[in-house]
């Protein structure tokens, strides 16, 4: 039995591995057929489904993303340019408020000094009137002093009223005289 | 016909240590028929062997692994979702679309996926446990393979340019007029069209055969060693079991490379077919 089966084995021996076994050929073939079917149908749809949803919420997240930070960025210049619109005005108003405080001060000024003006333009009148009533007062008392004085010092000749009269006149226009020159010459000091 | 092999094994046990070879991808028949076929002046094992049971598990794998991982589609994925997106996006942005690029790029992208995980996981098969038999050892599993990957990237051509243009734009280097192109022309129909499909099948084959092999040599050098020969033998058998192990190491990442390269030059195949230019 073992001569029977060691005759042929001696030609297995010289066996070529690269001859195919036949029936392996169609064996691989149909399995890796099967195998490839059921993975373009079942296996492979799914991974690229998954990566093109993957793809799509990662890119639109990053879309969004940017949409908001463009956003952000187009409030922040808005403020920005508010913020300096609001300066501008806020120097405007301040400038303004400095030339109307100049201006009334300026005059406020003129004002006070018009009223003061006016209030020593007053007095003076005032004084003046009062001067002028007290010269005239004053000219008819020493007028009467003075003629009664004289009368009493001259007697009773003296007592024409006429002649009294252009006496006192003439006393009066000499005193007067004696005044101007001495107020000339007071306010020539 | 491991089983045809340890026969031999025991019945020249007496004359010394008998070589790993071919006959160690030759597996038995599960259930242990013997019936057997004739074909290219060979004899082969008539019934289901443990390469047939692995291509179908690692199918199942694969689609069980990243239907579930895809079954469930949130905007935040769970850890099983985010390494089946992960993986799904390697094969897709690396391959798919950095080498076939444009918009056409996403209708092959389920097949280089599909392929890239169906072989990584064939391959990884040498390694894993119990399993340790790399499917595509098996010229048979690897052509299959090779002639879709022929058929997809030619016909991906012919549906662009049409068949008279796909075979212009694959056969006659662009810039070159006048007699060049009689010696031209052969030589770019041979590399193009007749050579890729036989070179992306014998890379994968002989890297995953080879490995194998070098993994069994190991295995059973160090084994012959220990037990069949004198004791002073004995550490360099276990030096060899070390390496066993180093090189297990190794062919992960040549099964892993083996993977990406053959999907890789799907792609590459794919995107010289449906481009513009030469």
């Amino acid at each position: 039995m073992q001569a029977l089966l060691a005759a042929p084995l001696a030609k297995a021996e010289e066996l070529n591995p690269l001859l195919p076994h036949a029936i392996e050929i169609v064996l691989s073939l149909v399995v890796f057929g099967l195998l490839l079917f059921a993975v373009w149908k079942f296996v492979t749809p799914r991974f690229e489904q998954i990566y093109t949803e993957r793809t799509q919420a990662i890119e639109g997240g990053l879309a969004a993303a940017e949409t908001k930070q463009a956003e952000a960025d187009a409030k922040l210049a808005d403020l920005e340019q508010q913020l300096a619109d609001a300066r501008h005005e806020a120097a405007r108003i301040r400038e303004e408020a400095r030339e109307q405080g100049a201006q009334i001060i300026a005059e406020m000024r003129e004002q006070a000094q018009a009223d003061a003006a006016r209030i020593v333009e007053h007095g003076k009148t005032q004084i003046e009137a009062e001067r002028q009533q007290a010269v005239t007062s004053l000219r008819a008392e020493v007028g009467t002093l003075a003629t009664s004085l004289a009368g009493r010092i001259v007697g009773e000749s003296l007592e024409d009223d006429e002649r009294s009269s252009r006496v006192v006149e003439r006393f009066l226009a000499d005193l007067e005289t004696i005044e101007a020159s001495q107020v000339s010459g007071g306010g020539a000091n | 016909m491991t089983f045809a092999a340890s026969v031999v094994r025991t019945a020249e046990g007496s004359d010394g240590f008998t070589p790993p070879g071919p006959h160690d991808f030759d597996l038995p028949a599960i259930g242990g028929g013997h019936d057997t076929f004739e074909m290219f002046g060979q004899t082969f094992v008539l019934g289901v062997t443990k390469p047939m049971l692995q291509i179908v598990l690692a199918a199942i794998l694969v689609f069980a692994f990243f239907y579930a991982a895809a079954r469930k589609q949130q905007m935040v994925p769970s850890r099983l979702q985010f390494v089946g997106e992960e993986a799904y996006g390697f094969v897709r942005n690396s391959m798919g679309r950095d080498i076939i690029g444009g918009h056409d790029f996403a209708r092959y992208v389920p097949y280089l996926f599909t392929l890239f995980f169906f072989i990584l996981l064939n391959n990884l098969f040498a390694t894993i446990p119990f399993i340790q038999f790399p499917t595509f050892s098996r010229s048979g599993m690897v052509y299959g393979l090779a002639i879709l990957s022929w058929l997809i990237y030619n016909i991906a051509g012919m549906r662009r340019h049409g068949v008279l243009g796909y075979l212009k734009l694959q056969t006659v280097p662009g810039g070159i007029g006048g007699p060049m192109l009689i010696l031209l022309i052969p030589l770019e129909f041979m590399s193009n069209i007749l050579v890729r499909p036989v070179t992306l099948a014998l890379r994968l084959f002989c890297n995953m055969f080879a490995g194998h092999l070098l993994l069994i040599l190991f295995a059973l050098g160090g084994e012959y060693l220990v037990t069949e020969m004198s004791a002073q033998y004995a550490p360099v058998g276990v030096l060899a079991w070390l390496l066993f192990i180093a090189v297990a190491f190794l062919e992960v990442l040549i099964q892993f490379l083996q993977a990406y390269v053959f999907v890789l030059l799907n792609a590459m195949y794919i995107s010289g077919a449906i481009a513009d230019e030469h």
